[in-house]
């Protein structure tokens, strides 16, 4: 891996944003709604229960807020690829000496600059407006963060290779991807509502231990390390998955001459 | 094919074959294009000089044959291989919401430029569009994304480069400039070029050496006058049309009035 190379694809995309308020206001815009509708709920919650506020609302603030940062993190990777393909630069990149790991890896940057600058806005308002802390969470937040974008980078290789094989018909994809899995990694409740068959499917996606984690930290201020080995060690396999599956789809495309038809259109 | 020629090879196509769900886009196309020289590729539209260059550039991978370049297999050293090239054509562009000298710079330094800044400055020049530096790519004429496009091929000097159809869509004018252009960065540096263009005159002036394909097939080769001499035609024009009516050079005659 050249890392000249991944500056340089990095370079375009600072550009890109650069060049661009409307980007920067559209990484922090959905995450300010959400959060605004997901608080002012709360508010309401907490207005219409008397006497003892129940913890599991503010699990919502938290849930949302961490589930931003993975969307955010599958984003990044995602439309980083489509502003090629939108672009019709994708050939460009092809043609030069860039290898697929110096593409995802600039990709997966993007990813964390999209980040940054969403976490910031959510943790700032967060706070602000309802007064919810994000440190309650202390430096279990790194470790929350970290993995949580891990497999977003996963989920962002996915889109981009099933784009890559349905063009742009797929492009909708690039926002369903992490929608799919929603129901399942325990963003708002606890992995036992939902029913026996579907909590193995539950706690084999790195992000469950991590929305568990992130509430048995809210109720208690600590948790066991052995969810978030867990959410690691699940990562890794994701990431080597997801890699694989991008270079196999990418293989394909070329063999079947796809990739030209694809980055022209 | 001149067997005595010594000059180095730099790309070399042995019975490429394509297919696309049965049909031969390329069928056993074979030839070798040295330093020093620019080759056309001629044909009708879906003769194959796209699917040839999209093989040669590893974006498709040929159904069967070899490719080399710089004596290099192309699938076990494709990045090495297009570090040493460039490509460019009036279907791929630059990203339209940058400005024409940050994609320039991106792509310097993807290709590790020396000096990008001067080297985009003189590209630029040589182009005759120094001017459009602080322009949106996305809003410049065709002519003028064109040139910006050869700006970009040009930035790593490739040794090997593929223009496909670099001068559709440009003014009578400013396609004699990027003629000559090319000319002289031929001359200068000794590159070799693969060249497709429509326009015969493009064709006469720029190559050396052309291979007329049909369905995928060389019907013809040799230099433009050689080949305009074997035939019975006035011009390379006519030579075209008789080929991409009839598939063949030599006896076409009035096949191409009988089905
Ligand atoms: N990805 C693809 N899938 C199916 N068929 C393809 C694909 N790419 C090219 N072809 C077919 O291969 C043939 C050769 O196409 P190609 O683009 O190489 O032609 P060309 O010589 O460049 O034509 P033009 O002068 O119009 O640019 C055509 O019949 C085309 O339809
Ligand atoms: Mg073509």
């Amino acid at each position: 891996m050249n890392l000249r190379i991944v500056n340089a694809l990095l370079l375009r995309y600072v550009f890109l944003y650069t060049r661009s308020p409307v980007r920067l206001v559209e990484m922090v815009f959905w995450p300010i709604v959400d959060l605004l509708v997901w608080g002012f709920l709360t508010v309401y919650l907490r207005q219409s229960t008397s006497g003892d506020f129940p913890q599991f609302i503010t699990f919502l603030l938290g849930g949302m807020i961490l589930w931003d940062i993975l969307f955010r993190a599958q984003q990044g990777v995602a439309i980083s690829f489509l502003e090629d393909v939108w672009t019709r630069n994708l050939l460009n990149i092809f043609v030069a000496p860039v290898r697929s790991v110096e593409y995802l890896s600039a990709t997966f940057a993007v990813g964390v600059l999209r980040i940054c600058v969403t976490a910031v806005a959510l943790v700032v308002i967060g706070w602000l407006a309802y007064s919810f802390n994000v440190f309650v969470m202390r430096w279990w937040l790194i470790p929350f963060f970290l993995n949580l974008m891990l497999f977003g980078w996963s989920l962002g290789m996915i889109s981009t290779a099933l784009i890559l094989r349905w063009g742009q018909a797929a492009e909708s994809l690039a926002w369903a991807v992490p929608f799919f899995i929603q129901p399942v990694v325990a963003v708002f409740y606890p992995v036992s509502v939902l029913p026996a068959w579907l909590q193995p499917v539950a706690l084999a996606l790195p992000a469950t231990h991590i929305f568990e984690g992130m509430r048995e930290v809210m109720r208690t201020g600590s948790m066991s390390w052995a969810p978030l080995c867990w959410a690691f060690a699940l990562n890794l396999v994701y990431l080597a998955l997801a890699g694989g599956f991008f270079v196999w789809i990418l293989n394909y495309t070329r063999r079947r001459g796809l990739l030209t038809k694809f980055s022209t259109q | 094919m001149l067997e005595t020629d010594t000059r180095e090879t730099l790309l070399e196509a042995i019975e490429l074959t394509r297919e696309f769900d049965g049909v031969k886009a390329l069928d056993r196309f074979s030839f070798k294009l040295r330093r020093g020289e620019i080759l056309g590729l001629l044909g009708a539209n879906g003769a194959g000089k796209t699917t040839a260059m999209n093989c040669l550039l590893g974006l498709t991978l040929p159904s069967s044959g070899q490719l080399f370049a710089f004596g290099k297999a192309l699938h076990s050293h494709r990045i090495e291989i297009l570090q040493r090239c460039n490509f460019s054509s009036s279907y791929a562009s630059l990203p339209g919401n940058l400005k024409v000298w940050q994609n320039l710079l991106v792509f310097a330094r993807i290709y590790g430029v020396p000096h990008p800044k001067q080297k985009i400055a003189s590209l630029l020049e040589m182009l005759e569009v120094g001017h459009l530096r602080n322009r949106v790519t996305g809003e410049l004429s065709a002519g003028e994304s064109t040139r910006v496009n050869l700006c970009k091929a040009f930035l790593n000097d490739p040794e090997l480069l593929m223009l496909d159809e670099p001068t559709a869509s440009l003014d009578p004018d400013i396609a004699d400039k990027v003629r000559k252009v090319v000319r002289r960065v031929q001359r200068e540096r000794a590159i070799g070029i693969l060249y497709t263009s429509h326009n015969m005159r493009d064709i006469e002036e720029v190559c050396d050496r052309v291979i007329f394909l049909h369905k995928g097939r060389i019907v013809a080769e040799g230099t433009p006058g050689d080949i305009v001499k074997r035939s019975t035609e006035q011009s390379l024009e006519n030579v075209f049309i008789k080929i991409a009516r009839s598939g063949d050079l030599e006896d076409a005659g009035d096949k191409a009035l009988t089905p």
